[in-house]
């Protein structure tokens, strides 16, 4: 310590000489600044963590209680086809049966990316093989615009005219899985969309230029070339999308009709477990075993979204060791 | 080549048949990409034209919401809407370029790093609805504050640092790397380099992103339900005693956005007019964030001329 | 510190990536104005070297200097050396010009500024001098607030140099400082590097160019592959090289 406390004095006493006897009393050393700056930012990078550490812990320890503290079976739980938490059941416990929201989540969830994919595949392979300047200048930024429509507006759109639209051809009151779907996929089309065009574009150009080369045309180099390689990418896309639409709340919610009970068509209303739970939260009391499952369904949207983000970091890595 | 069937002029069969794939390919994307072009301009003509009469109507935009009388106006709820975007990017922003600097500047290969990258990720892929949840636990009810400004604000703070992480991790990431080396090379240390060289270099792209994420949190309702609540009350611009749930700034006060009115008065149902204030309300939401896709732009491109003129 | 003791001195300096080795055990020592050039084909290692004489190499994730370098007969190379005292005696110019975003007054008061240097006659005296030194004062003393980045290739290159100098350093280390610059500014570039050797500085630049090698250098360092395999007086090595591989080099055999 001494001896770095002495070299310290020493290369301040040349230094002062080199700058003509400027010596600044308060300079501060340059260790300090840089320490200062490593604990600022780890700092704020800690309580990143923190945060989603703590979410997650919270999150989860509630939706346990449910079966941990209030008796609910997990197999009930997940299996139970009916909602309705202020009836007992025959068996003297709150009917509280996942069941229908889960399968309204993965209808939805499903149909939304089934629909949407063509369309997002589509744009993106037109904006990077056909028109990329097109596709660059006017068609990116507005998909980007697409993005920042709010939630809630889709959901409005969704009640005024989806809905309306949906009853006019399929009968019933037009609430259900596939106006939900609908809403759904026009709001992941930008996310779908954007990742899908990086993807594609990633691809090499020494790959297209390859089968070019062998005389193929462009939708041959496409079909058989850019797409298969650009797979892991667009994978991604759609998983991505898939998690958005799993957790997308108030768009949904004011669509899918509400009706908590296992989906018998696409026309007839549903729930999601988004749905269920904007609305439920509100209304019941903390500590009732009706509010503990409610965060029991937080719960599940919060672990599937983490099984998503998993399965994307696995594509990745796939798709890393393929390329090599 | 294996078919040698010449077909007028010369052009093989196969050719031909391939080429005639490759245009009806070509006409299915354009008119996918019309198709998805028109869509976009319809919804957003639709709310614009559907809300117009109402989003520029005066009385409108500053009378308070009514709940079994028509006529209701979204005075409270602009004014929170904007209230709250403020106090959001006032806490995130610090804590957003403090993170995206430790990544790209301090973060040691290992296992440090791929936590904190994961944790973003992690939190940007959340469902906004389970983020506003854990608000209320923490903020609204852990805390004591009930449904207020600052547990929304909080909640969205949560929703918009992922975002501002990535925006300002980009834009830093674009300066070139010699920069840095110069910086470094005279003896400054990674903090002053980052600070007084990358960061000015950066500023058009985090000034944009930063506007662009304005939009984003704008907009947003879900995170606000369960934090910032569904009430709006009536506010008195001439009150400044803080503690008054009538005083604008008292930030432990409910506060409805404009989003969150949306959704509740369609859930509710209440309101005679609803469907003109939805709209009136959608589109006055809808213009703003047009206008902060615009501002970012401008600005974006304003500031860029100025570095590099200056 | 006895007159004998090298300004500058590596021993067994190694740099590995990853683990990787790519500078095998180099020891090399620089005098006190004296011109050192490194030269040798692509991925020989003269860069990598250069930049472990700064520590500049810390910088890099994985990259690991082994080794002693002593800068006035003291070891830098360790856990607690003050890189930032060391990177104010040595200074770096790179390949492409890389003035700072900011005016050329600002470019060469900026370090100093953060290193506690203040008051305006100070400042001005200092970008002054520096800029003398690196033959561009004529040229840019009517539009000191200009941007830098209004200047032509050469001139940033100069404002690099004096954005160096003006922390009185003494070495300075350049990494093929001309390769992007036209003949003529290369001259005037090479012109201060002689300016600072007789003023005492140690200068070691890697080069691509031979010929520029042979003019402004006193004494001349080969690379191949990650060796340093010749090192001796520039006019000896160019016309009696030892090392048949370094023959080879000079006549063209590869490149």
């Amino acid at each position: 310590m001494n001896k770095e406390l002495d070299e310290r004095e020493e290369i301040a006493q040349a230094a002062s000489s080199a700058h003509g006897g400027e010596r600044q009393p308060k300079v501060r050393s340059k260790r300090s600044i840089e320490r200062k700056g490593l604990i600022f930012t780890g700092i704020c990078v800690g309580l990143v963590v923190v945060l989603v550490v703590t979410l997650i812990f919270m999150v989860c320890s509630r939706g346990i209680a449910t079966f941990a503290h209030d008796g609910i079976s997990l197999g009930s739980f997940l299996s139970g086809t009916t909602w309705n938490p202020h009836s007992k059941g025959a068996d003297g416990q709150p009917r509280m049966g996942a069941l229908p929201m889960i399968c309204g989540s993965f209808a939805v969830t499903l149909l939304s990316c089934v629909i949407s994919l063509p369309f997002a595949l589509g744009a993106s392979i037109f904006v990077v093989e056909v028109q990329p300047t097109f596709g660059q200048k006017v068609f990116r930024p507005m998909v980007e615009l697409l993005t920042g429509i709010p939630s809630v507006v889709y959901g409005l759109v969704g009640l005024s005219i989806v809905v309306k639209w949906t009853s006019s051809w399929a009968g019933g009151t037009g609430y259900g899985i596939f106006s939900g779907s609908i809403v759904l996929a026009l709001m992941i089309l930008p996310t779908v969309t954007s990742l899908a065009t990086d993807a594609i574009a990633a691809v090499p150009d020494s790959y297209r230029d390859g089968s070019y080369g062998l005389g193929c045309t462009r939708w041959q180099t496409i079909l058989h070339v850019v797409l298969p390689s650009a797979m892991p990418g667009i994978v991604t896309a759609v998983i991505m999308g898939m998690t958005r639409a799993f957790g997308e709340a108030l768009a949904v919610q004011m669509v899918i009709g509400n009706a908590a009970q296992m989906p018998t068509g696409l026309f007839t209303p549903a729930s999601t477990l988004t749905s269920v739970l904007t609305m439920g939260m509100g209304n019941e009391a903390m500590g009732t075993v009706y509010n503990d499952v409610l965060w029991s369904l937080a719960m599940v949207l919060l672990l599937m979204s983490l099984v998503f983000i998993l399965i994307v970091h696995l594509i990745g890595r796939k798709g890393a060791a393929k390329n090599g | 080549m294996a078919s040698e069937e010449t077909v007028d002029g010369g052009i093989s069969y196969v050719t031909k048949r391939l080429r005639a794939e490759d245009h009806v390919a070509t006409g299915v994307l354009t008119a996918i990409v019309a198709a998805i072009l028109v869509v976009l301009v319809a919804i957003i003509g639709y709310i614009v034209a559907s809300g117009a009469s109402k989003a520029f109507d005066p009385h409108f935009l500053s009378a308070k919401p009514e709940q079994f009388k028509a006529g209701g106006g979204i005075g409270p709820e602009l004014f929170n809407s904007f209230y709250l975007l403020v106090l959001t990017l006032l806490i995130s922003l610090p804590i957003s370029l403090g993170a995206a600097i430790f990544l790209t500047q301090y973060a040691p290969e290992g296992p440090v790093t791929n936590i904190a990258k994961t944790a973003i990720e992690t939190l940007s892929s959340l469902p906004s609805i389970v983020v506003g949840l854990f608000g209320m636990l923490v903020f609204v009810l852990g805390a004591g504050w009930g449904f207020s400004i600052i547990s929304g604000a909080l909640a969205l703070t949560m929703f918009n640092i992922p975002i501002l992480v990535r925006v300002i991790q980009q834009a830093l990431e674009a300066v070139p790397r010699d920069q840095r080396d110069a910086a470094l090379a005279l003896g400054l240390t990674r903090w002053e380099a980052t600070i007084h060289i990358l960061v000015p270099a950066a500023m058009p792209a985090i000034v944009t992103g930063v506007i662009l994420s304005a939009g984003r949190v704008f907009g947003e309702a879900a995170a606000l339900i369960y934090t910032a609540g569904q009430s709006a009350p009536a506010l008195d611009f001439t009150n400044f005693n803080l503690a008054s749930p009538s005083c604008p700034w008292n930030m432990f006060r409910p506060a409805e956005t404009l989003a969150v009115h949306i959704w509740k008065i369609n859930s509710e149902g209440v309101v005679p007019d609803l469907t003109a204030v939805s709209a009136g309300t959608a589109a006055v939401l809808m213009i703003c964030i047009l206008l902060f896709n615009v501002l970012a732009r401008i600005v974006g491109r304003a500031l860029e001329r100025r570095l590099t003129a200056e | 510190m006895t007159s004998t003791t090298p300004l500058l001195a590596t021993e067994d300096v190694t740099v590995s990536y990853s683990g990787k080795e790519a500078l095998h055990p180099t020891s090399l020592s620089f005098e006190k104005g004296g011109v050192t050039a490194l030269i040798g084909p692509s991925g020989c290692g003269k860069s990598t070297f250069l930049r472990s004489l700064n520590l500049m190499n810390r910088e890099i994730p994985g990259c690991r200097i082994g080794g002693s370098i002593l800068h006035h007969g003291k070891d830098v190379n360790t856990r607690g050396v003050d890189t930032y005292q060391l990177r104010k005696q040595i200074g770096m110019v790179f390949q492409q010009p890389n003035p700072f975003r900011k005016s050329i007054r600002e470019n060469i008061a900026f370090a100093p500024k953060r290193h506690g240097l203040s008051g305006k006659a100070n400042i001005d005296a200092l970008v002054e001098e520096s800029l003398r030194a690196a033959a561009l004062w004529d040229e840019v003393k009517g539009k000191l607030d200009q941007s830098a980045y209004a200047l032509s290739g050469g001139q940033q290159q100069r404002l690099c140099i004096a954005r160096t100098l003006a922390m009185h350093p003494d070495v300075v280390l350049m990494d093929e400082p001309c390769s992007a610059l036209d003949p003529i500014a290369t001259y005037s570039i090479e012109e201060t590097i002689r300016d600072m050797a007789k003023r005492g500085i140690c200068v070691v630049i890697v080069t691509h160019n031979m010929e520029q090698a042979a003019r402004v250098s006193d004494r001349t360092a080969f690379f191949l592959l990650g060796d340093m395999v010749e090192f001796g007086p520039t006019p000896e090595l160019f016309s009696r090289p030892k090392d048949k591989r370094l023959d080879d080099y000079l006549t063209g055999r590869f490149g």
